[in-house]
């Protein structure tokens, strides 16, 4: 791949690595990649491995229900919501409202009278969460940037506050008795062992970064890109800028809505306290400290958003504090996030709008 | 009695409008100067309502009750006493405004000096102080002797003055802005509870306006709340600093050549929007007689949804703006219901900019029409 | 006889109360090079934002290959055939130099959001077809060295060849060329000249705004003059260079002829 060449013209240390990742013959790119894949499906077990262990574990959490609790939909909304700022660059305050259509809808579809099998819930969840992207998205992304920073901010508020509002959804006290996946093979889905719900969840992520793997490879990447440079050239120059933004929205929903389902699956339970704006904060935090617009720089953003503070429980009440000053310590000396992505390297900032 | 309690939500969704002017000032005023939105604008509030209360608590030594009674004051004395605790907000929240811009957002313009390097390097000192201790003394003695060769590190980095892409802009003033409430919460002595201001007025009717009852504290909000914006906008429209101002919204790589010098202006910009807050933190307590370490959160939303209502950049557009979001809450809250009342707000915006996506005054980025 | 491609038709623009274009009407024939010009501010760049459907104008017609532009969205302009690049250079930045020219090319592609995903055949095949023909376009104009390079690393004058090539991308008809010389030096401006009658031997039809008269007197088959927003004078250019309209508004009446 003639990429790979340009690659080398820039030497910062994570692309030196990817550099030599990329360049390795094909044979042993499938092996190493074999390699970490099966090591992360064993995450719940890093605990146990010695020094890696003591980095890794929760104090006072067991760290497979951190992992699987917070830590996996973290991940999984990170990636979603990169489509959405990274790819395409728009900014979305308001993404816990497609997490929220997700988790409530398979959430009302499993556990009311008339029910659903939970592997018909899940795509249901995803479609819900799609269209409300939709819906929300068709109006509003004529807005220029900032004022669709606002008004999505609005949508998640007026999703948490619809579901407060609505009986059918369970109101203030939300839905209870949430039942979890059957069991798929020898993997069953209890309340004690988390473990299977990471096999679940990992093998949902490997899936979502393949799909936009191929995107981000495709035209359909490169109109993102495109539009997120210079959307008024892009259009001149023949992408249908609202079609791919919309898409953008789309795709981004779809994934919230994918992990708010598997969320409301392991955890049993959910209410509108779950959904707060607050969330929607923490996600974009997630998606900007790992490397807005990088795939696995936002795997990694969202992994330390949600472990950081339950790996510092030491820390007590002062957590969401050092967690504020830790999210300004690192934009202020590193605002391209922890791995950025290519041609952000330098932390150089893009070239604003102007008339044509 | 339709009639009366239609205006009696008027006058008080008048009275919370502007409230949400006053702090939409503040997210005006930034947005125009730096397209930024100043997300810890709402914490900027909050410390000038905790201005208020230590003003009133601790300066005056008033109590929340004398003998059960409220502890009211009159005459002379009530007027220093308002005065005095207004100033005090002020200086708090502009001093914080001022805090906020050297530490969380000047570096990432490229352009971090020795005062923000000293904050960041103490933060960094407290941050890490915690990893050894839970004892405040000796945070803050690790901290203590921790800045002063953190700081000189920072400054150097800084002298490399990059401009951070915007997004990174927005994340600082997410972790300013959580940071600042997590530390009224954690060290207040109240930590996360209601922390009630002692009422000093007595809030009586002063007279009826079309069956509504309009307090005295309604009069002095709307009174200062009037004053408050007409100093502002003489100030902006008048003064050279003002001048300053207009000149960097529109084109700050101009107004630089021309020997405007865009970091004060940028300076005195956040120190005039944290006044605003202050003012309003003041209005806030007069009315509430209360606070709380996240009360900036919601409200701040709801102010900077005001303010690009009213167009952003514009501070006329922020007043009325303010009004128009205060007395559709209110309306809303009574034909809807209350729980419904903070989705209004949103659904007031999206109406609003689907028909006129600039806002109802149209943007104000700099033009001279203010 | 000439065919006529695009077609200008009494075209006014008004922004508030001033009026960029005043009753405006000119024609392009398909296979010309034709010039635009005009003393600064004269409405020129508008004129390409009008034909580019960035303005919609206040009055009046455009007509491209014989069906009207108004109403269309502006990618739909481009993908009828009309490209361009612009007065102060707008490159996708972080994108490399064929990643650019690629995002013209898949103007016309056909791979939908879903077939990306499925990564169906056409879409495999496609994507071959876009970077190779991106690629023949970066060597037409002379930087395929440059392809991996991200466009804001490239030298100047390369990027104002990397837009021609972005633009020619779309497989357009018509390319609108915004004063394309700008910063260049004789020397670059002569293989500038070159590379212009290259692309209209290869059967594109080329609009051009440029200041230098060298360039544009050299090249343009036709000369449509702009001032104040009106037409003032159009024909060959030996006629516009010797018209006394013309050479008033570039250099102003002496007094005495007042």
């Amino acid at each position: 791949m003639s990429i790979t060449e340009s690659f080398r013209q820039r030497t910062t240390p994570q692309l030196q690595l990817g550099n030599r990742f990329r360049s390795l013959p094909r044979s042993a790119k499938w092996s190493l990649s074999a390699l970490l894949i099966a090591a992360f499906y064993l995450t719940p077990y890093w605990p146990q491995v010695p020094v890696l262990g003591w980095i890794v574990n929760t104090p006072g959490t067991s760290f497979e229900n951190v992992l699987t609790d917070q830590i996996m939909m973290f991940i999984l909304v990170a990636l979603g919501l990169n489509v959405v700022v990274g790819f395409a660059g728009l900014l979305d305050l308001g993404y816990v409202g497609f997490y929220a259509v997700g988790a409530y809808t398979t959430a009302v579809v499993t556990s009311g009278q008339f029910t659903l099998p939970w592997i018909a819930a899940l795509p249901l969840s995803v479609i819900m969460a799609m269209i409300a992207g939709v819906i929300l998205g068709t109006p509003t992304l004529r807005l220029r940037g900032d004022y669709l920073a606002i008004v999505t901010l609005g949508f998640g508020e007026i999703i948490r506050i619809t579901a407060n509002n609505s009986d059918w959804l369970g109101g203030p006290r939300g839905i209870s008795k949430v039942p979890h996946p059957p069991s798929i093979g020898p993997l069953k889905f209890g309340v004690l062992n988390a473990k299977p719900y990471w096999y679940l969840g990992f093998t949902v992520i490997l899936i979502v970064i393949f799909v936009l793997t191929r995107l981000e490879k495709s035209r359909v990447g490169r109109a993102w890109a495109a539009v997120r440079e210079d959307e008024d050239a892009a259009e001149l120059m023949g992408v249908d800028t609202f079609k791919f933004k919309l898409w953008a929205f789309a795709i981004g929903a779809a994934i919230g809505g994918l992990a708010g389902s598997l969320y409301a699956s392991k955890v049993g339970f959910i209410n509108p306290d779950n959904f707060q704006l607050q969330l929607s904060i923490l996600f974009l935090a997630a998606v900007v400290l790992g490397g807005t617009g990088s795939m696995y720089g936002v795997i990694m953003g969202g992994f330390l958003v949600a472990w950081i503070p339950e790996r510092f429980r030491g820390f007590s009440t002062r957590r969401y504090f050092v967690f504020g000053v830790v999210l300004v310590l690192v934009m202020v000396f590193r605002p391209q996030g922890i791995i950025p992505r290519r041609g952000a390297a330098a932390g150089i900032a893009q070239k604003g709008e102007s008339d044509v | 009695m339709i009639y009366r309690t239609f205006w009696d939500l008027t006058v008080s969704g008048v009275v919370l409008g502007l409230i949400y002017a006053l702090v939409a000032l503040g997210y005006t005023m930034v947005y125009g100067v730096l397209r930024l939105i100043n997300f810890a604008h709402s914490e900027i509030f909050m410390v000038g309502t905790f201005g208020v209360l230590i003003s009133l608590t601790k300066v005056f030594g008033i109590s929340l009750f004398d003998d059960g009674q409220y502890p009211y004051r009159s005459g002379f004395t009530l007027v220093a006493i308002l005065v005095a605790s207004t100033i005090a907000a002020m200086v708090v929240s502009g001093a914080g405004a001022v805090v906020l811009e050297r530490t969380a957002y000047r570096p990432l313009r490229g352009a971090g000096d020795a005062y923000g390097a000293v904050v960041l390097a103490f933060l960094t000192g407290l941050v890490a102080s915690f990893l050894f201790s839970d004892h405040m003394m000796t945070n803050l003695a690790i901290s203590a002797i921790i800045t002063g060769p953190v700081s000189v590190l920072y400054v150097r980095i800084f002298r490399r003055g990059r401009q951070a892409p915007r997004l990174a802009f927005l994340i600082s003033a997410i972790g300013s802005s959580m940071a600042m409430a997590e530390a009224v919460a954690t060290w207040g002595p109240d930590q996360r509870s209601v922390y009630k201001t002692p009422r000093v007025l007595e809030k009586k009717v002063l007279f009826n306006f079309l069956g509504a009852d309009v307090r005295i504290d309604y009069v002095i909000v709307a009174i200062g709340a009037i004053l408050m914006m007409t100093s502002l906008l003489l100030f902006v429209n008048r003064t050279r600093l003002g001048r300053g101002i207009r000149a960097v919204a529109q084109d700050a790589e101009t107004a630089r050549i021309l020997g405007v010098n865009v970091n004060s202006v940028i300076l005195v910009t956040f120190l005039l929007g944290g006044a605003m807050a202050g003012g309003a933190a003041m209005m806030f307590t007069l009315v509430y007689d209360q606070t709380r370490f996240n009360i900036g959160f919601l409200l701040g939303v709801k102010s900077f949804t005001a303010a690009v209502l009213g167009g952003i950049g514009n501070i006329k557009g922020a007043l009325l703006g303010g009004i128009v979001l205060g007395l559709a809450e209110n309306y809303g809250s009574s034909i809807f219901g209350g729980q419904w009342k903070d989705v209004i707000a949103f659904v007031v915006l999206l109406t609003v900019l689907m028909f006129r996506p600039t806002g109802i005054l149209g943007e104000s980025l700099g033009k001279a029409r203010v | 006889m000439s065919e006529v491609l695009l077609s200008v038709d009494q075209v006014t623009m008004q922004f508030g109360g001033v009026t960029a274009l005043d009753n405006v009407s000119l024609h392009i024939n398909k296979g010309e090079i034709f010039g635009l010009i005009g003393p600064n501010g004269a409405g020129k760049t508008t004129c390409f934002n009008v034909i580019t459907g960035v303005y919609a104008p206040t009055s009046g017609t455009v007509t491209f290959d014989n069906k009207s532009l108004l109403g269309l969205k502006r990618f739909q302009i481009t993908k009828r055939g009309i490209a361009r690049t612009f007065q102060n250079i707008r490159l996708f930045p972080d994108m490399s130099a064929v990643e650019n020219v690629m995002v013209g090319v898949d103007a016309h592609s056909k791979t939908s959001v879903v077939g990306a995903i499925l990564g169906i055949p056409r879409s495999r095949r496609e994507e071959t077809e876009s970077r190779e023909r991106a690629h023949e376009l970066l060597k037409f104009i002379g930087i395929e060295e440059y392809a991996e390079v991200a466009a804001r690393n490239l030298p100047y004058g390369h990027q104002r060849r990397l837009e021609i090539a972005r633009a020619l991308g779309t497989n357009p008809q018509l390319l609108c060329l915004d004063e394309p010389a700008a910063g260049f030096n004789p020397a670059e401006k002569q293989e500038l000249n070159e590379l212009i009658l290259n692309i209209r031997d290869q059967g594109y039809t080329v609009l051009l705004i440029e200041h230098d008269m060298n360039v544009v007197m050299k090249i343009s088959d036709r000369i449509a003059v702009l001032d104040f927003g009106r037409k003032i004078a159009e024909g060959l250019p030996q006629e516009i260079r010797d018209n006394p309209d013309v050479i008033a508004a570039y250099l102003g009446v002496p007094d005495d002829a007042a």
